[in-house]
């Protein structure tokens, strides 16, 4: 195993992961969710992280953060460097101020990160009364409130101040997902991980969050960490492109690398998947089987099992990301079948 | 009769929703739709959340009474049956909902659950359900071994392949989806859709599929229900509905369906109206 394909961390580097690998340990045994990542984001990168349910995007967000289960979850391996600090290393309280003030963070599920108890308002409030904190800063009561509101309007509600006195259970889904935004940005951080942020919204809302978060980003140069299942959300919004699979990244690279020229077989799969609008119309095809019990990892490829390239070497060795082009890098061992 | 399967008229229905401690409002869900199904074709009722889709798809199954308006079925009013016909009447009409993880009993072993829907209508024996199960297996692609198996022991797709198998054991005339992938993978979605096709070529199935998402509507429909706020605000030929859309809601969710191609940008936002 060496690590030539991996992408150097950088200095222009504000996050890289290196060979980062989690185990969940669990009643039924040892779970193998990551398996030496790396990845790097550039200061005002646009990274999508694509891939299906089980696939370890969720859980690779998290770990960033050191926010995964510490009962469960063990770092297993790899490093997590945060403008060259090793976040793995970093204590609770570092973390804390990281956290929102460096790094923010948007979940998935705007209905239940809020609770139904407390105004959207006392949400930003919270995060400004933080971030002061992390800061070691102190203002006035009618200050935050005014800031509060104030970026409420930066993101485009309309009546803010209404908003502010809200409960949730007044706000509609997208309303909701824009306060969580707001909360997350309230520390201007250099970089928003954005977890499915529009997966539970209708498409013509997903449009309308999509809009506001690209504009953060160009306003406060900010990068973006986006993990979506949803090629087409990643397609809209990101610069480059990382497919996981079982845990594994099995291909990354510029959009145009990954969506105009996929190598591996199951990113090739997973874009003639996605049913598309016009005509004629494609036929689309499913990826038989399923995902691999990651309790027991297969020995070498883990995409092996559906593979209709794969061969004995898949099944016995795992193949390490190499690079193919400037900006693309694919984990396969038939990767040269796709010039063919 | 004409080649209607199913013909709604007029369908209206109301909710009485809390408005405060002490007072109710009423809000309504569906209102005034018309629409037929035709024998075999697969029409496609889209709409965002709260448009009343999945209500439309309850009320043409009698889950829910309407509040005004017709509901004909297989040449029978449904509205005026009393309860013992609506359960024959469910032997010709069934139901996929969207999350196969939750719509399954999870101490109901695969066999049973695919027993149920027979043995709920009666007047089947033994050896007629072991033959409709064991054919039913083979057809969602399983082996026979599992039916003695769990729902949890299933991924999602197969899951849904189970509920679909149930709503099938009655060789129903209609089948009503309701999002029936919109829980699923994308590689598993593609696998039900065309299990979906297959199933109406094999049993000449008239489908109405409720989804939000125009693409998988577009792969599996003939013919378009646009809803919006309770009101079908357009209808007609797949095809003509995508390429010249006429309401402005129409407009506004093609324009923000995203799809996964090398110069994908940010969707355009068009005014809501």
């Amino acid at each position: 195993m060496t690590a030539s394909g991996h992408i150097e961390p950088s200095s222009k580097s504000l996050l890289s992961i290196d060979r980062l690998s989690v185990n969940f340990h669990t009643f039924e045994g040892k779970v193998s969710v990551l398996d030496e990542i790396s990845l790097a984001i550039a200061s005002g990168e646009s990274v999508g992280i694509v891939g299906e349910t089980g696939c370890g995007k969720s859980v690779l967000a998290k770990s960033v953060l050191g926010l995964l289960p510490s009962r469960t979850a063990r770092y297993a391996g790899g490093g997590i460097l945060w403008k060259g600090e090793n976040l793995l290393r970093a204590p609770q309280r570092r973390l804390r101020r990281i956290r929102g003030a460096e790094i923010g963070m948007v979940f998935q599920d705007p209905m239940t990160f809020l609770d139904p108890l407390y105004t959207a308002g006392s949400y930003l409030l919270e995060a400004i009364v933080h971030r002061d904190e992390v800061n070691g800063r102190t203002s006035a009561s009618h200050d935050r409130r005014g800031e509060a509101i104030a970026l409420l309007g930066r993101l485009g509600l309309a009546d803010p101040e209404r908003i502010f006195d809200s409960y949730p259970g007044q706000l509609s889904g997208g309303m909701r997902q824009r306060i969580l935004i707001a909360a997350a940005i309230v520390g201007r951080p250099r970089l928003l991980i954005a977890d499915e942020p529009t997966t539970a919204l209708d498409v013509t809302v997903q449009a309308q969050i999509l809009h506001m978060i690209s504009d953060l980003l160009t306003g406060d140069e900010m990068s973006l960490m986006l993990i979506s299942h949803d090629l087409g959300v990643i397609a809209s919004m990101c610069q480059r492109i990382v497919v996981m699979y079982a845990g594994t990244i099995v291909e990354s690279g510029s959009k145009a690398a990954v969506l105009a020229n996929p190598v591996h077989p199951y990113t090739r799969g997973l874009i003639n998947a996605v049913p598309r609008l016009g005509y004629p119309q494609r036929t689309i095809k499913g990826i038989p089987g399923q995902i691999p019990n990651l309790l027991k990892p297969p020995q070498g490829c883990r995409f092996a099992a559906r593979c209709a390239l794969a061969d004995s070497r898949c099944r016995t060795e795992a193949p390490t990301l190499e690079r193919r082009g400037v900006s693309h890098e694919v984990a396969c061992f038939h990767a040269e079948h796709a010039d063919a | 009769m004409p080649d209607h399967v199913a013909r709604v008229a007029g369908l209206r229905k109301t909710f009485q929703v809390p408005d405060g401690p002490f007072r109710k409002r009423e809000v309504t869900a569906v209102d005034n739709v018309d629409f037929t199904l035709e024998r075999g074709e697969t029409v496609g009722l889209v709409g965002e959340s709260g448009s009343g889709k999945s209500t439309v798809g309850r009320l043409l199954l009698g889950l829910l009474p309407p509040t005004g308006g017709e509901i004909v079925v297989l040449g029978r009013d449904i509205a005026a049956l009393p309860a013992r016909q609506m359960r024959s009447l469910r032997r010709d009409i069934q139901i996929v909902f969207q999350n196969p993880h939750t719509s399954l009993h999870p101490r109901m072993s695969l066999g049973r659950a695919m027993a149920e829907p027979l043995l709920i209508q009666g007047g089947f024996s033994r050896s007629e359900i072991r033959r409709r199960i064991s054919t039913m297996i083979d057809i969602i692609g399983l082996p026979e071994i599992f039916l003695g198996r769990y729902p949890h022991e299933l991924s999602g797709g197969q899951k849904q392949r189970l509920c679909i198998a149930r709503a099938l054991m009655l060789n129903p005339k209609i089948l009503v989806l309701d999002e029936p992938t919109s829980a699923l993978d994308v590689s598993v979605q593609a696998q039900i859709l065309e299990f979906l096709r297959s199933l109406r070529a094999e049993f000449g199935l008239t489908y109405l599929f409720i989804s939000h998402n125009l693409a998988v509507v577009q792969a599996m429909c003939s013919r378009i229900l646009v809803m919006y706020r309770g009101q079908i605000v357009e209808s007609g030929e797949t095809r003509q509905i995508l390429t010249d859309p006429q309401h402005a809601y129409t407009r506004r969710l093609l324009s923000a369906t995203l799809e996964p191609t090398p110069d994908a940008r940010l969707p355009v936002l068009l005014d809501s109206g």
